[in-house]
């Protein structure tokens, strides 16, 4: 009986997309009940980072390794609209996400010179140079003590609890994933498919492959810049680590983790991820006399196992699954446009060696 | 001038340790095409490999520039068969995460163990204070690491050039198929080169352990800017990535002098320059596929 309501389920995606989206509304409105307020506003940024940075990665086939320049600049400029002029704090957030676009538009440009682990390389160099540029800009950025007392100012409400704090934050990270929603269901977002499967291809059609490429990266760095400048506010405070390469790796492993190309699955990283380093930073993993504190080794661990073992990630694996009950081909997860289609490749089903 | 010379002179010393570590990337990456980001973590485990020697064992620095390079180039040879091999057939960019968590993993485990303050080495015996360069004079460990990791470039450059290994080595990595084609067996290959990119890294970071303080995170902050090295480089080409090396290790040591604010970003400057003029490297060919 229950095998038969699964099917008919699986048969009607429109229904269960709804059922999908109500769902996870009522999850994220439910979230301050369900865990530490902090950290249910903790898991929304990350999970529109990570969102923002399954564009590039899962729908355009790019990785960049160096969003951590967009999420960290945009926790500085919110961090300084808000405290230097008192303006409420969708404004500052909004301000962030436009100098991180700023930023993205020459980075864009430069690193699209570039395809597959050049681009990672080249992304990853860059967003090292804005934290160099931060760490010495210390009139900006406060160096190592970072940015402190960012306000939460809105129309004179009192917003220093963080369960209040979450539902003013939530409509700002939802509209940011509206906006990623919007764009991979675009004909925008289809030509992007387009590009991440076949770029020779999509460039005889006429497409201008670089220029689809630095429009995608924008938004997707503005996106980032809604996340962090969300971020830095909740926080009350912006620092260099928001700028640090391990950022650019966290937000990578979230949505490798959750499985690419699938949005959903992203969130669902962040939320892994978020959880997991906020265990390890209070209480943190007691085997014996080993004391294992911070998130360097497990987070390590997680990423070696996902690439290794697990490389459809969570979305991913159960998208698969159903679609093996329906008997649709499906394709190895694949990060650049180097694989070849579903059709051309061993059954899904076989086991990997 | 003196001063012009003397900073130059440092800017290749700091260079040397760039060009070894881009030779390391650039060796494995000819050869798998894989882009080694724990090569960062192999060149902290070099220098905590001899500090820990020193402290644990009381061995001097000569026999840890010889032991450390070679157990952690087995180390290596290990991690190529148990990890990046299952990856190699799949986009490059899987092992390029791989070997990001295994930095991770690396980093963090070393800070367990010894604490994120970085800890001094000594310079070793007959090395320490300067010797007379005619013009100036520098510290007699600088010149060492210099005349040492040419050294190494010129003779790795002469196993590559002059020897069959080298030949074969060169010309997997030009011509895979055609290779294997003519009769090679090219997969043997791929391990031995592996730990001799790492054995490198580890040699560097021996070699920078009396010259900068030992800590976990030494090497990930160098190697991304070693990333910015090869990229003007280009990857493909192990005498660009050598030269590279030098040349940027002067460019941020003459920066230094003339315009400080830009030195730490001068790198990334002229990244973007190049990619804007020859995107492919100074030293690079076009990418044929993507």
């Amino acid at each position: 009986m229950t095998a038969l309501v699964f099917r008919k389920l699986a048969a009607m995606p429109r229904l269960w997309r709804l059922v999908a989206v109500l769902g996870g509304l009522l999850i994220a409105l439910a979230l301050p009940w369900l865990i530490y307020p902090p950290i249910a506003m903790d898991i929304v940024a990350w999970a529109l980072f990570a969102v923002a940075l399954d564009l590039l990665l899962g729908f355009t086939g790019l990785l960049s390794f160096g969003h951590a320049a967009f999420w960290g600049s945009a926790a500085y400029t919110a961090g300084t609209i808000a405290i230097e002029t008192g303006a409420p704090f969708p404004v500052a957030v909004l301000g962030a996400a436009v100098v991180a676009m700023v930023l993205a538009v020459p980075i864009a440009l430069l690193a699209v010179r570039r395809t597959g682990i050049y681009f990672a390389m080249v992304t990853l160099a860059f967003a090292q140079m804005v934290y160099y540029v931060a760490n010495q800009w210390r009139g900006l950025t406060g160096g190592e003590n970072g940015l402190q007392g960012i306000p939460k100012n809105l129309f004179g409400l009192d917003l220093s609890d963080p369960f209040y704090f979450y539902y003013a934050g939530l409509p700002i990270a939802l509209i940011g994933l509206l906006i990623a929603w919007r764009v991979v269901h675009s004909p925008f977002g289809r030509v992007l498919v387009a590009i991440r499967e076949n770029p020779a291809r999509s460039r005889s059609l006429g497409y201008p492959v670089d220029r689809y490429k630095v429009m995608v990266f924008v938004i997707s760095a503005g996106l980032s810049g809604l996340a962090g400048g969300l971020y830095a506010v909740s926080h009350g405070f912006a620092s260099l680590q928001e700028v640090y390469w391990t950022t650019s790796g966290k937000v990578v492993i979230m949505t490798v983790l959750g499985g690419i190309g699938t949005l959903w699955g992203s969130m669902i990283g962040a939320a892994v991820i978020v959880q997991v380093e906020d265990y390890l930073a209070t209480s943190g993993i007691h085997i014996g006399p080993v004391n294992i504190t911070g998130p360097g080794l497990i987070t390590g661990l997680i990423f070696v196992g996902v690439v290794l073992l697990f490389r459809r990630g969570v979305w991913g694996t159960v998208a698969h699954l159903l679609r093996r009950r329906r008997h649709v081909p499906d394709a190895e997860p694949h990060l650049s446009g180097t694989t070849v289609p579903a059709a051309e490749q061993e059954p899904a089903v076989a086991p990997k060696s | 001038m003196t001063d012009l010379l003397q900073h130059a002179f440092n800017g290749l010393v700091n260079g040397s340790f760039y060009a070894l570590l881009a030779l390391g990337l650039a060796v494995i990456f000819g050869m798998l095409g894989v882009v080694n980001f724990a090569h960062g973590a192999f060149y902290m485990l070099g220098a905590f490999g001899a500090f820990i020697l020193l402290n644990e064992a009381g061995v001097n620095f000569w026999v840890a520039l010889l032991v450390v390079p070679l157990a952690l180039g087995a180390v290596g040879m290990a991690l190529e068969r148990l990890l990046v091999r299952r990856l190699v057939a799949l986009d490059p960019l899987y092992n390029f995460l791989l070997t990001f968590g295994l930095t991770l993993i690396l980093q963090d485990l070393l800070r367990m163990k010894y604490g994120s303050q970085p800890q001094p080495y000594p310079q070793p015996a007959g090395l320490r204070g300067t010797v007379d360069l005619g013009l100036f004079d520098f510290p007699a460990y600088q010149v060492f690491v210099l005349v040492f990791s040419v050294l190494v470039s010129v003779g790795a450059w002469l196993l590559l050039a002059r020897t069959r290994v080298g030949m074969i080595i060169r010309a997997a990595t030009e011509r895979p198929e055609l290779t294997r084609a003519m009769g090679i067996d090219v997969g043997r290959w791929i391990s031995p080169v592996f730990g001799f990119g790492i054995a490198l890294a580890a040699l560097s970071g021996v070699l920078a352990a009396p010259m900068r303080a030992v800590s976990p995170l030494m090497g990930a902050d160098l190697i991304i800017l070693v990333f910015a090295v090869v990229v003007i480089g280009g990857l493909g080409s192990i005498f660009g990535s050598v030269a590279a090396g030098f040349l940027i290790g002067m460019l941020q040591a003459l920066g230094n002098v003339y315009v400080p604010g830009l030195a730490t970003t001068s790198v990334f400057i002229l990244m973007a320059v190049v990619l804007l003029w020859r995107p492919a490297g100074l030293f690079g060919r076009e990418e044929t596929a993507v």
